[in-house]
């Protein structure tokens, strides 16, 4: 008879951490699927709209969100696509069904990476102290994303509002190192 | 530490980044026909400019793409961002 297989997340069995105004907080098992095809083919603009209810966005560094979906810019020809946990199979398939015939790669990454919500009043304080993106609310804000490094581990950063709250998607060989580093540079602010 | 505005995502400090050294090394159309002399200067052998040198970069933290970039080795300033397959442009120092 075969094992049953539960989904673990290596961050399983940690509660929330940080400071007040800086909140970790896991958002595991999200489903990710990377998503790639030419952005000026209006015929794969279309079949990705359909499937997600929105296209992907064209201006780098941007969100493009629709209901309970989001589709994150990673590259010119290729993005991230973010579904509520355990939807993965059904975007996957959607997606294969109208994108079929053309020339487009539809890969499921939910469990490669995990998700860690940073959030509160200094979140943008404590990712300035290991990234190198310009945070700054003239420059980055709510909707906006970006690949980048955070305390030596690859990341992409996708802030969500004004508060602000992040969304950090890290792989999973990083993540414990990630939220160590998280939780211990959070502290001193309160 | 350079600024290097990457021609897809913007502006993004240099760790985000790897250079992978001079650019336009055209392969040889028939490395059968050529001499091992000539192979290896193709392979190993690189210009050492002192001024405008032109380089290939890829933003392999960021949207993993490569392109290219004009760069003055005396004063470290970085001219021009071009993409992969366009002409190097005329730039002065």
């Amino acid at each position: 008879m075969a094992d049953v297989v539960t989904e673990m997340s290596p961050l399983d069995g940690r509660a929330g951490s940080g400071a007040d105004t800086a909140v970790i907080v896991e958002h595991p098992h999200l489903s990710k699927i990377n998503l790639r095809g030419d952005s000026g083919d209006q015929a794969f603009m279309d079949a990705v709209a359909d499937a997600v209810g929105a296209a992907p966005p064209v201006e780098a560094n941007t969100v493009m969100t629709a209901g309970k979906h989001s589709i994150l810019w990673l590259s010119p020809d290729e993005w991230l696509v973010v579904t509520p946990e355990g939807k993965q199979g059904d975007m996957e398939v959607a997606l294969a069904g109208t994108l079929e015939g053309q020339h487009v790669s539809i890969v499921d990454g939910t469990d490669a990476r995990t998700t860690i919500r940073l959030h509160g009043a200094d979140s943008r304080n404590v990712l300035m102290k290991g990234c190198p993106l310009d945070l700054h609310p003239r420059i980055f804000g709510p909707g906006q994303c970006a690949q980048s490094i955070l305390a030596k581990a690859d990341v992409l950063i996708h802030q969500l509002d004004d508060t602000p709250t992040y969304d950090i998607y890290v792989l999973y060989s990083f993540s414990r190192y990630l939220w160590d580093w998280l939780a211990d540079a959070a502290k001193g602010f309160s | 530490m350079f600024l290097i505005d990457c021609p897809y995502c913007g502006p993004r400090q240099q760790t985000e980044f790897h250079c992978h050294g001079e650019a336009h090394i055209a392969r040889p159309k028939d490395p059968d026909a050529i001499s091992d002399v000539e192979w290896a200067d193709y392979l190993f052998n690189r210009s050492n400019t002192k001024g405008v040198f032109y380089e290939r970069w890829v933003h392999n933290h960021g949207c993993r793409r490569w392109f290219n970039l004009a760069r003055d080795t005396v004063s470290d300033r970085i001219l021009a961002v071009y993409r992969m397959g366009e002409k190097p442009p005329r730039v002065k120092k």
